[in-house]
């Protein structure tokens, strides 16, 4: 058991999605770094679904009520362990009683801490993914107590990567989306080749970016969605809808992010830039 | 039953999505051979992840897709199987108490419409309609064939938190809020079911392309039925159709 002394920003339990509901209505939701969350989970030879806590901006403080073993991936935080700083993208032995403790990212947004055997949360609607009102709550909450599984004869694992992970890269790669032709293709692909900023309205429903494309007249029968897709509204908005996007919509979906563009933008936060590189 | 009988549009969304595209109308009969393709599609392959809404289905695979294969094998199977209507199609009965305290624009509503409140009721009522879709939130049922003497525009300022059960008018459109949310409908009543049941395999056992009915309860009833939804005892009643 992990007792959570403080929540952080915004923390949540999440494992790679909620598949199977999407047509009443359910979001995928899941990681939203999902490159990241796959690393902390690999190293601790975790089953790829196995659910991790996902800390954005500021991290939480938790506290061990018993052995296991963690691994940490994604934004750099400074881990500390009972005060002692620690690697990152390596597995880590805890004990009853250790505390982890974070603070602010330095480069990037968001935090992956994995615990052999995955966090042991509700397991609902085939997932772990905390998605309110599948779970109780959408986030972490100071004195909620994650269930971890017993650690089988102290196993440790030595893996690491000897790597940093590096979050100012401004490329996101694109796919053209299916209303790119309705739109319009020149004036379109002309007010797509700026250097873009993330806007302050970001979360993990989607990410609205601060400069305008071009407007229009143009509006769909609502139609489905999928985390990455990119919304044009009348007024020239663009809104990238990510892990907890509603699954229908009714703007025009010009572009589609691939799932490592995704990622990245998950890394970013209000201010951030970035390009859109369009993929054949 | 006849084969798919439109000129579908078969688009890839990133390299793991294919986009079906129906003509671009509001059609109880396109939605018919939405829902017919889609159950065929099912058939095929049980696991894929698909919506369907109005006038497209959108295919989610999890590997990497190469654009030729699969169309070829959806066209295919539009051409030449014939569609399945055979799943079983409902007809959803769904209470509410109308106007009072939860009905909190029903009196503003009705007298812009130039109508009593009994008359409003009696047109959101006499209404069978259709589920286009099922989205925005889990369990929120985009429903066709509100009486266009109801249509009326969203409020101008949408509220911060409308409560579960609403049941609102916004546009051309009517429906019930599955949980509390934001929102820019006219409120004119409640409804006390659980549209959506997260404790439950099935969460939604509406499906796009069945059909709904509003009928009017009073408070008495409405505390029942609350209280059985509560024990959890309640059951959605439904026809065949």
């Amino acid at each position: 058991m992990i007792k959570v002394l403080k929540a952080g920003f915004y923390s949540s339990i999440q494992d790679m999605g909620r598949f199977g509901f999407r047509e009443k209505g359910v979001p995928v939701s899941g990681v939203m770094d999902s490159n990241s969350a796959q690393w902390a989970n690999m190293l601790l030879n975790n089953h790829r679904e196995d659910a991790l806590l996902e800390m954005t901006m500021t991290g939480a403080e938790l506290y061990f009520e018993d052995d296991t073993e963690i691994a940490i991936a994604g934004a750099d935080m400074s881990p500390e362990l009972n005060g002692q700083s620690i690697a990152a993208l390596r597995g880590v032995f805890v004990q009853k009683g250790d505390t982890l403790k974070f603070k602010s990212a330095k480069d990037g947004f968001r935090t992956y801490v994995a615990v052999k055997g995955g966090f042991q949360t509700p397991f609902l609607l085939g997932s772990r993914s905390y998605y309110k009102p599948i779970t109780v709550s959408n986030r972490l909450n100071a004195g909620d107590l994650l269930p971890t599984v017993p650690l089988i004869n102290e196993e440790k694992t030595f893996a690491h990567l000897r790597a940093r992970q590096e979050f100012n890269a401004i490329n996101l790669e694109v796919y053209k989306g299916p209303e790119w032709n309705l739109i319009g293709e020149e004036a379109l692909l002309e007010s797509l080749k700026k250097t873009f900023s993330v806007a302050s309205n970001n979360n993990r429903m989607a990410y609205q970016l601060e400069e305008k494309s071009i407007s229009h007249q143009f509006s769909i029968l609502t139609s489905g969605t999928v985390p990455g897709t990119v919304q044009l509204t009348p007024a020239g908005t663009l809104i990238v809808l990510m892990k907890d996007a509603q699954t229908t919509g009714g703007y025009p979906r010009i572009l589609q992010l691939t799932d490592d563009a995704i990622s990245h933008l998950s890394q970013k936060q209000t201010g951030n830039k970035i390009k859109f590189v369009l993929r054949s | 039953m006849k084969s798919g009988k439109y000129e579908l549009t078969y688009k890839l969304i990133g390299n793991k999505n294919v986009l079906l595209e129906w003509p671009n109308r509001v059609d109880t009969e396109i939605l018919d051979d939405v829902i017919g393709f889609r159950n065929l599609i099912k058939k095929f392959w049980p696991n894929l992840e698909l919506i369907s809404a109005y006038n497209s289905i959108l295919l989610i695979f999890h590997e990497t897709i190469g654009k030729k294969d699969i169309v070829g094998e959806l066209k295919g199977l539009y051409a030449s199987e014939t569609l399945s209507l055979e799943e079983k199609r409902r007809l959803w009965k769904i209470p509410v108490l109308y106007g009072g305290e939860l009905g909190i624009d029903m009196k503003n509503f009705s007298e812009e419409k130039g109508m009593t409140a009994d008359e409003v009721i009696n047109l959101h009522t006499s209404a069978t309609y259709t589920v286009f879709c099922i989205g925005f939130l889990p369990g929120f049922l985009y429903l066709g064939g509100l009486d266009p003497k109801l249509h009326h525009p969203r409020r101008t300022e949408p509220r911060l938190k409308i409560p579960k059960g609403s049941v609102g008018i916004g546009g051309e459109q009517t429906g019930v809020y599955p949980q509390e949310s934001p929102g820019g409908w006219n409120i004119i009543g409640n409804s006390p079911v659980k549209i959506f049941d997260p404790s439950l395999n099935n969460p939604c056992p509406v499906n796009v392309g069945d059909k709904v009915k509003f009928h009017a309860i009073t408070i008495a009833e409405y505390k029942l039925i609350k209280i059985q939804v509560e024990a959890g005892v309640f059951k959605l009643k439904s026809e065949k159709i």
